[in-house]
């Protein structure tokens, strides 16, 4: 056996008082790191092929578990971490390009935890949500700028195509593929009873799931995978991706194993061939090639959809939104870099894009000053985290967050960050179906209407606190907003003031 | 409504039950020749071997008479049924009417004649409660016993003796032991168990001559004995019926309701009648417990006037002996199937696509009853996994329709 | 009434019900120490394994049960509630039970070495409040509730 240049990432701590030896964690674990051994009547287990996923922990009865970092240590740096040196022992290994899944754990700045909320004091009384009304409805699409009057001088009340939503959040886009059907199920029946909107991702819809489409986004991305003429009719609103937070510049790519027989059906490719995203639209080079997309999908849904169109977070994000808007999309949602993702390159991950609280803002802005703000929607994403997150991406300009890596939290997701391995012992990044089935959607379902439930409370709870009654009232409102240990330079692109200002 | 019930064992109780489900008001007579309160008669050999209390050993709860709104006569003979007057003569003379009688009176020991036998001061049967407490004031450890008859009744009580450090010899006119339940294969394998334990089996041999503490065999061997237990056979009491005009070939024979062919208004069941046999289709007296139980539970609804029927008799068996346990069901003509270890055997006898009996002993007995009602159901072979099914009885191996009704339907009722 | 009802399609095959059945039944308050002290009873549920297919079976209280008519000791008998309950001071472990139960849900207890038998009374005798199998399923393959009867 050739040397193994470097040690297990965790090991497995079992409390021989409480294990029961009930092969719970044997027989829950994808990753074969338990097992039973008759000589010793103890259960043992191969720590290395543990991910942390937890799931022997949460289903242990007797609480005789623990996965923790294992603490052998290489020798310190600060520029050297061990975790590079693992990465370079690793692709000296294979040389591969590392894969990795969810969002970046690397530590960048958090914005949203740099900025803090208003509360009413005195004057302009807080409102209690308990007691009073408090809207949490928004519409997503162009708002008229000004009222217009027919010939006959009666006002003119024709909307363009939006989405009604009973919250201000949305799930965002996993395809079927990186997810499995039961995850999907669990977020389109949650959508439905919500009063929102779950997306489908780029891997088509499944037969079963036409039936959620008045709460269902459909995605068309470089692969087409699975668009046609039903999956456009069938959704409530149509997506371009463009891009997304977590890898972008960067297609897409499921591996052929994954394409089992239902997943080839909806992606409509054949069994086992990889299923590859390219990098570009490969008939979009300008805002120009892009108008012309948005309106044949418009022409092709009889006018009767928005359609969002959604880019990573880079660096020229404001003029790419500006262009977009122009462009006759009806929503922007921009995905900030923190956001997860089932399979990306680790490099990529790390390394490219920029958050989404800049990038928000600094969008919002540039909307207002050109006089557009109200061509378009916009729908913050990218690690939109808690209610307190989604009110800062509110009051920094947003119409709506989109969430995904809470909505897998809520589905058991414990963020070991293994999706890309395809054996997700949760059940919901894996296609295996003695997996798949461990995702009932009757509780993935409950559990996702109980998230936004939660969410939603707080959100208006927040908003009580400040005196304002309506996300309406609240978007845009960056005087609710102040910062705290940031630079000038940061504030002046958040557009607020520092704490004490 | 006048229900008289005659029998206080399964059947007499079984119609007791089948009649409260359908009407609460009607008055109830139950009349029974022994008097105690209605008890399990299998479990005497329990409480002969100190298994089960006689406080325990009751059928049903001491206050069901009550709750249920039952008159009882215990103690108390049948002598005479007059089905044209609708009433029955007891032993004190008095005459009962009736509007319903339900006829569960059982079998008595079958003791054909032998030569000396009057010379034998302590001779039992093994039916009765009183037969026990009898054995139990003469049974001492180390007792010489003789058992005439290795069959079900012989057998357990040998069981139960063996708790006496009983010196057992068990004599039997066949080849083989328990030839009413086990094939040869079982038969040899149960004797060996039983051997083991130190009983002796002499087959093939009858007594030729009793003296009162030795028996002279047919083969020429003399065996002495403190007590002998006579346990050669039963026969089903059909006298009171056949005087009334009703059928009786052997066990009195009635239609799926348990009424009584040649009379009206009256219903038997139990040990006494003749039940149609559906794994090997034909008329046969069935002895068993629950086949009494669920005869009379149908005839108590009928007679309540309930449209009720008992069409899925058939022979069945759950019983140890010295630890190694037996459960059987159906009939053995067919293809079979065996799996066999030591003391652990299993067969299963398949015909035309069905399962329609079976043998399991030792380790191979869980879950039987899922062969049970493969038999019971005449549940095509080709519907479910047979070759899982005869490794291990499962509920994997039927269709997932079947499971799925089985098992997460509403309704649970069982066939 | 309510039964227990399991859907083998969320039926992860991890056995945690029987385990839970057998610490309910057991009388200690602690999982661990019941199963180390081998306090712990029988399962009264078992869960089938097969090809890609696990789910769990236990009594299922039937509305006309083979078990009671055929016990022989007047040992089994059905509440006032529904729930078919086994008096073990009055089983003499015949196992007439294990030949009619259609569903195989008889368990010969080996708690005793076979002398009486064990069954699913859906823990109205112990202090688990609502059957343990359902309440501490994973994944909701198990549940607890009213369908109607026929």
């Amino acid at each position: 056996m050739p040397v193994n240049f470097f040690p297990a990432e965790f090991e497995v701590v079992r409390n021989a008082d409480k294990c029961i030896k009930c092969r719970a964690c044997e027989r829950q674990c994808s990753n074969e790191v338990h097992y039973y051994d008759a000589d010793y009547d103890k259960m043992l287990s191969k720590d290395s092929s543990c991910v942390d996923c937890q799931r022997c922990v949460c289903l242990c009865p007797t609480g005789a578990l623990k996965i923790r970092p294992n603490e052998n240590a290489f020798r310190k740096s600060a520029n050297y971490t061990q975790q590079l040196m693992i990465e370079n022992y690793r692709q000296a290994g294979t040389g591969a390009v590392l894969l990795s899944s969810m969002g970046t754990p690397k530590d960048y700045p958090i914005y949203w935890d740099k900025i803090l909320i208003n509360a009413s004091q005195v004057t302009n009384p807080s409102i209690d949500p308990l007691r009073e009304p408090m809207e949490t409805k928004v519409f997503l699409g162009k708002k008229p700028s000004g009222i217009k009057k027919n010939p006959d001088g009666s006002i003119n009340t024709e909307m363009t195509p939006y989405l009604e939503l009973n919250t201000p959040i949305m799930f965002s886009a996993m395809s079927y593929g990186s997810i499995s059907k039961n995850a999907h199920e669990s977020l389109a029946r949650a959508a439905t009873e919500l009063g929102t909107y779950y997306n489908t991702g780029e891997g088509g819809l499944h037969k079963d799931f036409y039936k959620y489409g008045p709460n269902t986004i459909v995605q068309v991305a470089s692969g087409r995978f699975g668009v046609f003429k039903d999956y456009l009719d069938a959704g409530a609103a149509i997506e371009i991706k463009m891009g997304q937070g977590a890898k972008p510049g960067i297609g897409g790519h499921l591996p052929g194993a994954k394409i089992r027989e239902d997943v080839s059906k909806t992606r409509m490719i054949p069994m086992g061939t990889d299923a590859i995203s390219p990098a570009p639209h490969h008939d979009i080079y300008s805002i120009e090639d892009l108008r012309q997309l948005i309106f044949s999908l418009k022409e092709a849904s009889e006018y009767k959809k928005p359609v969002i169109v959604k880019i990573a977070a880079v660096h020229n994000v404001a003029a790419i939104a500006s262009g977009i808007a122009r462009s006759g999309a009806d929503i922007i949602a921009i995905d900030g870099f923190r956001g997860g993702t089932g399979a990306a390159p680790t490099r990529i991950r790390d390394n490219v894009g920029i958050p989404i609280e800049l990038a928000l803002a600094a969008v919002d802005q540039r909307l207002r000053d050109e006089g557009i703000r109200n061509e378009v929607s916009i729908v913050a994403a990218g690690s939109v985290r808690s209610a307190s997150d989604c009110v800062k991406a509110i009051a920094l300009g947003a119409d709506a967050v989109y969430i995904a890596t809470p909505t897998l939290l809520a589905m058991g997701c414990h963020l070991c960050r293994s999706c890309h391995a395809g054996k997700c012992n949760w059940g919901i990044a894996t296609q295996r179906p003695d997996l798949v089935k461990r995702l009932n959607p009757d509780v993935g379902a409950q559990r996702l209407v109980n998230l936004v439930h939660a969410w939603d409370h707080e959100i208006k709870e927040i908003m009580g606190g400040m005196g304002i009654n309506s996300v309406e009232s609240l978007r845009g409102n960056r005087l609710m907003l102040r910062g705290i240990g940031l630079s000038q330079k940061e504030l002046d692109i958040l557009g607020i003031l520092h704490a004490g200002e | 409504m006048k229900y008289v019930i005659i029998g206080n064992s399964a059947a007499g109780i079984g119609a007791v039950q089948g009649i409260r489900e359908v009407d609460i008001e009607g008055e109830i007579l139950l009349i029974s020749d022994e008097k105690y309160h209605t008890y399990s008669r299998p479990l005497i050999s329990y409480y002969l071997k100190g298994a089960v209390t006689e406080d325990n050993m009751i059928y049903r709860p001491l206050d069901f008479y009550e709750k249920n709104n039952v008159k009882t006569m215990l103690g108390v003979k049948v002598t005479a049924i007059d089905a044209a007057a609708k009433t029955v003569t007891l032993d004190s003379g008095e005459i009962v009417g009736y509007d319903k009688l339900m006829y569960g009176a059982g079998s008595v020991p079958f003791v054909p004649p032998m030569d000396g036998m009057e010379n034998v001061e302590n001779k039992f049967s093994f039916m009765k409660l009183d037969d026990v407490k009898a054995i139990e004031k003469v049974v001492k450890q180390g007792s010489k016993v003789l058992i005439v008859g290795a069959g079900l009744i012989g057998l357990k009580a040998a069981e139960a003796l063996e708790h006496y450090g009983a010196d057992m010899t068990v004599i039997d006119l066949a080849d083989r032991i328990l030839p009413s339940i086990l094939d040869n294969k079982g038969s040899d394998i149960m004797k060996a168990h039983i051997e083991s334990k130190g009983v002796r089996f002499i087959l093939q041999t009858s007594v030729k001559h009793f003296e009162p503490n030795s028996a002279e065999l047919t083969n020429g061997e003399t065996v002495d004995f403190d007590f002998v237990i006579l346990a050669v056979g039963v026969r089903p009491c059909t006298s009171l019926i056949e005087a009334a005009g009703g059928s009786v070939n052997r066990g009195i024979e009635t239609d799926n309701t348990q009424a009584v062919k040649g009379l009206s208004d009256v219903y038997a069941a139990g040990d006494c009648t003749k039940s149609y046999d559906i794994s090997a289709d034909t008329e046969r007296i069935l002895a068993i417990l629950p086949n009494a139980f669920m005869q009379g539970n149908t005839a108590g609804k009928c007679m309540a006037g309930a449209d009720a029927y008992y069409e899925n008799a058939m022979p069945m068996n759950a019983i140890g002996f010295f630890g190694l346990h037996i459960i059987t069901a159906g009939s053995y003509d067919g293809e079979s199937y065996i799996e066999s270890d030591g003391d652990n055997y299993k067969r299963l006898v398949t015909k035309d696509n069905r399962l329609c009996g079976f043998i399991l002993m030792g380790n191979k007995i869980d879950r039987a009853g899922i062969y049970t009602s493969m038999v019971r159901n005449k549940t095509p072979l080709d519907s479910v996994d047979f070759d899982m099914l005869k490794v291990n009885p499962a509920l994997m191996a039927f269709s997932r329709g079947y499971r799925d009704e089985k098992l997460a339907g509403g309704v649970c009722s069982v066939s | 009434m309510k039964r227990v009802y399991v859907n083998e399609d969320w039926c992860l095959g991890c056995h945690l019900c029987e385990f839970y059945c057998g610490f309910a039944n057991s009388g200690e308050t602690d999982m661990a120490k019941a199963y180390k002290l081998d306090r712990a009873a029988a399962p009264r549920i078992r869960v089938e394994e097969g090809d890609g297919i696990n789910f769990a079976v236990q009594c299922r209280h039937c509305t006309d049960p083979l078990c009671v008519k055929g016990c022989i000791a007047g040992a089994l008998s059905k509440t006032k509630d529904g729930v078919i309950e086994i008096n073990t001071d009055k089983c003499v472990g015949c196992y007439t039970c294990v030949l009619s139960c259609p569903y195989g849900c008889i368990v010969i207890d080996p708690k005793n070495n076979g002398r009486t038998i064990t069954k699913c009374e859906l823990c109205t005798r112990n202090s688990a409040g609502e059957p343990a199998c359902a309440a501490n399923c994973p994944n909701r393959a198990i549940v607890f509730e009213e369908r109607g009867e026929a």
